[in-house]
């Protein structure tokens, strides 16, 4: 797609075109498919995120390990919201589309089935108070995904690669862009957006209980369109980070490269080798990683790139 | 390179774009090259698809992929119901195959109709899938590209005559590679076309004294 986030702006702004319609003329280009083909696609794939949220939102089943399940419905019911309903909503439909995914239902991996809850949770919240068109959704949508590809290019996007902040942290940014464009911010603010979101993300491990990918991913969706939305309004509101976007990104790509494998997927460290975790691991069957978890760091090492993505 | 639907998707049965999509997409090569369900299959999982796997729906997937099931197909969840229905006896192993080898890694043996074919390939991030080992010989196909695999003696000529059959029929190679055992012995060629490849190119190919063995294998939606 574009290999920095300037390189795309600059491409857009040299041939008059918008931000989407940037994305759009390269997928045409890349691909061959027609832009109304590729606009209906991703109309499909919204469509896609909206049954999943709703889906996880009705289902109260538990999953098999009964960590997740019901969740999203309870929050989405509960009336204790420190910021009223449309927060407490957008919390339980990042939380529902990773119950729907432990549940092996139909989800769209945005840009992986562990983050896939965080940019449907921010559009699909914000698209009622906000006023947005489903024509302007799609436009966010690929504003989305020129971030996710720049990220996925200069840094990664799996947590094997990089950790969390690969996953959830990379979803934030493509839904805080996709905030700022929606709502009328300037190249640099939708710039700002992304670099004030990533920021609030560098760092953070990816550490699935029992190696599946439901805890603490689906509350880890939940905390990163938090993110999205506060990089978002601080970047409308006129806020700056000094640190350039690209080189924002290309930091988390290096914390991701410096982390032990321990905290890249390999559920051989962080809260999935805990007692606790090691504990659901037993229960869940997972015999042989929980000897390996037992045997520490020194296995670890040995089993580098373990695990989900 | 990511494509915009590589960000924006894939639209999958969850929970992982590895141990799932791609486990899928790895039992739908198998099927693609085999031509149909095959009536047997024994299946061995290496590293952390043996390890997370049956969390991961991981053999849901790949027997569902066998079945014709794509990564999106909800049936995916109940493939175990539908191999009955479908004549598939199969079995599940768990194998070290050492630590070189990527930790998503499955090996396939499956026959139909007294014919056999086996691979390894793995699920390499995102639902993309290698495969690396095909009856044995070493390739490297990905399912992005319909591809011909031909093992040949290696003898003059033998590239141009393949060549010159895609390009009677007007299809355009896009990669041509040749790995020999040695100067005179065997060549492994593959040969992958931006079109589909007909099965008439492939059984005359098979006619040649040159030939061994040849795989046809189509590209996966």
């Amino acid at each position: 797609m574009f290999r920095s986030i300037e390189a795309w702006f600059e491409e857009a702004a040299d041939n008059g075109l918008d931000l989407a319609e940037a994305v759009l003329a390269r997928e045409v280009k890349n691909t061959g498919a027609s832009p109304e083909e590729i606009r209906e696609r991703i109309g499909a794939t919204l469509r896609v995120m909206e049954e999943a949220v709703e889906q996880g939102l009705n289902d109260d089943t538990p999953s098999s390990t009964g960590m997740t399940g019901g969740r999203s419905g309870r929050l989405l019911r509960s009336t204790g919201g420190f910021f009223g309903s449309e927060f407490t909503g957008m919390l339980a439909r990042a939380i529902a589309t990773l119950e729907v995914n432990a549940h092996m239902g139909l989800i769209v991996a945005a840009p992986t089935a562990g983050a896939a809850g965080v940019l449907p949770a921010v559009l699909l919240t914000l698209r009622g108070s906000r006023g947005w068109s489903e024509n302007r959704v799609v436009d966010g949508m690929l504003v989305a995904g020129g971030v996710g590809a720049v990220i996925a290019q200069r840094a990664s996007i799996s947590g094997a690669g990089g950790g969390c902040q690969a996953e959830t942290g990379s979803a934030a940014a493509m839904a805080a862009a996709t905030v700022a464009y929606l709502e009328g911010g300037s190249h640099d603010q939708v710039r700002q957006a992304i670099g004030l979101t990533l920021q609030g993300m560098l760092g953070l491990i990816c550490d699935p209980v029992a190696g599946l990918v439901e805890i603490p991913c689906a509350y880890r969706n939940a905390t990163a369109a938090v993110h999205a939305v506060a990089g978002a309004e601080m970047a409308l509101a006129g806020l700056d980070f000094p640190i350039a976007v690209d080189e924002v990104i290309d930091v988390m790509g290096e914390v991701g490269r410096g982390m032990n494998v321990r905290f890249r997927e390999t559920a051989l460290g962080g809260l999935a080798a805990t007692p606790s975790g090691r504990r659901i691991a037993r229960e869940a069957g997972m015999s042989e990683l929980v000897e390996l978890q037992k045997r520490g760091t020194a296995q670890g090492e040995r089993s580098a790139r373990l695990g989900p993505s | 390179m990511a494509n915009l639907f590589e960000i924006l998707g894939p639209t999958m049965v969850g929970p992982s774009s590895s141990h799932t999509a791609g486990a899928c997409r790895l039992g739908l090569v198998t099927r693609a090259i085999l031509g149909s369900t095959p009536e047997r299959a024994c299946i061995e999982l290496h590293g952390s698809f043996a390890m997370t796997g049956d969390g991961h729906g991981t053999k849901r997937a790949i027997l569902g992929g066998l079945l014709g099931f794509q990564p999106d197909d909800t049936r995916l969840r109940d493939s175990l119901e539908h191999v009955e229905g479908e004549g598939l006896v199969y079995e599940f192993r768990s194998v070290d195959l050492g630590e070189s080898v990527h930790p998503n890694t499955v090996r396939i043996e499956v026959e139909r109709d007294g014919e056999t074919l086996e691979l390894a390939g793995s699920s390499i991030g995102g639902g993309r899938i290698e495969i690396f080992e095909l009856d044995g010989f070493p390739v490297s196909l990905t399912g992005s590209l319909p591809t011909l695999v031909v093992l040949a003696d290696d003898v003059p000529g033998t590239i141009a005559e393949i060549a010159s059959m895609f390009v009677e029929r007007q299809l355009n190679l896009a990669t041509v590679r040749v790995d020999r055992t040695g100067r005179g012995e065997r060549a492994l060629i593959m040969i992958e076309v931006d079109d589909r490849i007909p099965s008439e190119l492939v059984e005359g190919l098979r006619e040649r004294p040159w030939v061994h063995w040849i795989r046809r294998v189509q590209k996966l939606d």
